[in-house]
């Protein structure tokens, strides 16, 4: 069997599988359907931008791993359950509205109508739990981070960077620009799953008063 | 019900980690030298994943305020344990009866120890599980003097009285497996990783050992789109110093990983205290 996908050692029982034209969160869904078919343990499947890492409770022969990858490509996935979109509510009255605006050379009704007429997708998580970088921000809306990261930002603060924009669940430092918040709460530690976004959902914002 | 006297330097509360959760974001997290861990919970009759307090150079006093005798024992990096003010068995079970204070001193070598209570202390978990994880803020606080620790009802009488402790090594040597961005490294990159006496940073913490000792140099300069990190990665950012990703690493991260060390060297990991001396021995996997 023969795999597009090329994966390489991380560890004793991980392998980080390169994922450089298709979708990471969908071969993230693959590997679960796979190896819960074949009664292979998972630990971890964490999808990146580009990249899916996993990590194995036993250790896996890299040749019986490839053969594992290229069932996992040729499963179809579109009736995956981890999909799905959810809406997010957003007030814009971040405090970087105007930098973005004067960034982007776009006016603030602008910004707000390109990102409330977006699907973004939930690539992958991280930074910090249920802190999922949404993809698929316009060109135009692409602004760097801020030069000095903010000590504190406020849970519910929606943020734009370079090619990702994101809510912050919880407050933390941040260095992304701040365009808006929402009283949404993503983040439940009680709940299952704890997030309310998660890597290979549709993500859409509706403006709100 | 244990009463908090004195937290001790930095002692958190920890168990098996909260594995699984990584693709939301959350760490591992969970006890850092898996071995003294489960070497305290077996000494006390606990099943293996029973939540124990993990110290860091120094220790807890702690007053039972149980209404039974409670069975301890403290592992990992050696330290005094005194009940009462008298000294108390390391490696091996003991005895504290209702109002007796347990004081853990400062360790003789290595870094953390492991104090276990029959019963396991009884916090409510977090997705599962009740470690302190100092990245996320998941789970509970560290320690602070007059806060109460509920123990959960003893299970069986301990039967194992005494085993050999894993040990604390004053220069350990840690097993590391190249990948999964080796190949982002120029070609002696590897020997130098092999070749240095690394040093251990006082920036240390539960996230990651920093490392101290030469540059590892990079091949590919181009920019790393972020991508998940195992436990035990050897990340090198851009100063080119290396970083070893302890259990409440972040889950993503944006530089590449020239080596995972193995499971046995992490718990030797745990152990090395900030000026501590270590090397890597590089191995096919």
């Amino acid at each position: 069997m023969s795999t597009s996908l090329y994966a390489w050692p991380a560890g004793e029982t991980g392998y980080l599988i390169d994922v450089p034209e298709t979708d990471p969160a969908r071969v993230a869904q693959g590997l679960r359907i796979v190896a819960g078919r074949r009664r292979i343990e998972l630990v971890d499947v964490v999808p990146g931008l580009s990249t899916v890492l996993v990590t194995l409770a036993r250790p896996m022969p890299p040749g019986a791993f490839r053969a594992l990858l290229a069932e996992v490509e040729s499963e179809p996935v579109e009736d995956a359950a981890d999909t799905g979109t959810i809406t997010v509510g957003v007030r814009y009255d971040g405090p970087d509205l105007d930098e973005v605006a004067a960034l982007t050379g776009l006016g603030v009704q602008q910004i707000v109508e390109i990102h409330t007429s977006t699907g973004f997708r939930a690539a992958f998580s991280g930074f910090a739990p249920g802190f999922v970088y949404l993809t698929g921000v316009p060109a135009v809306l692409r602004v760097p981070r801020r030069a000095e990261p903010r000590a504190v930002v406020p849970g519910g603060s929606v943020a734009l960077a370079d090619r990702f924009t994101a809510v912050y669940p919880r407050p933390s430092p941040g260095g992304w620009r701040l365009i808006g918040s929402t009283d949404m709460q993503l983040w439940d530690d009680a709940a299952d799953p704890p997030a309310a976004v998660r890597p290979g959902m549709t993500v859409r914002f509706r403006q709100v008063a | 019900m244990l009463h908090v006297i004195h937290p001790g330097l930095f002692t958190t509360v920890q168990d098996e980690g909260r594995p699984g959760h990584a693709y939301l974001g959350v760490p591992p997290s969970g006890a850092l030298d898996r071995g003294s861990f489960h070497l305290a919970n077996r000494l006390v009759g606990n099943p293996s994943g029973a939540a124990v307090l993990e110290t860091t150079v120094r220790g807890p006093e702690l007053r039972s305020e149980a209404s039974s005798v409670l069975t301890l024992a403290v592992t990992g990096a050696p330290a005094p344990v005194l009940v009462d003010g008298r000294p108390a068995p390391f490696d091996a079970a003991f005895r504290v009866l209702p109002g007796q204070t347990v004081q853990v001193g400062a360790v003789t070598a290595g870094l953390r120890s492991y104090l276990a209570v029959s019963g396991g202390l009884d916090l409510p978990p977090v997705l599962g599980s009740r470690s302190g994880d100092v990245l996320s803020g998941l789970g509970p606080a560290p320690l602070e003097a007059g806060a109460t620790l509920p123990v959960g009802p003893a299970g069986l009488v301990p039967v194992v009285d005494y085993v050999c402790p894993p040990g604390v090594f004053a220069e350990p040597v840690l097993d590391v497996v190249p990948g999964p961005r080796a190949g982002w490294f120029t070609d002696a990159a590897l020997g130098v990783l092999a070749r240095t006496a690394w040093r251990v940073s006082p920036t240390s913490n539960r996230v990651g050992l920093r490392l101290e000792g030469a540059m590892l140099e990079r091949l590919k300069k181009g920019e790393l789109p972020s991508e998940g990190t195992a436990t035990g990665s050897i990340q090198v950012p851009g100063n080119g110093l290396p970083v070893l990703f302890l259990r409440d690493h972040p889950v993503t991260g944006g530089y590449p990983v020239i080596g995972v060390v193995t499971r046995a060297a992490l718990d030797l990991a745990a152990q090395a205290a900030p000026g501590t001396t270590l090397r890597f021995r590089v191995r096919g996997r």
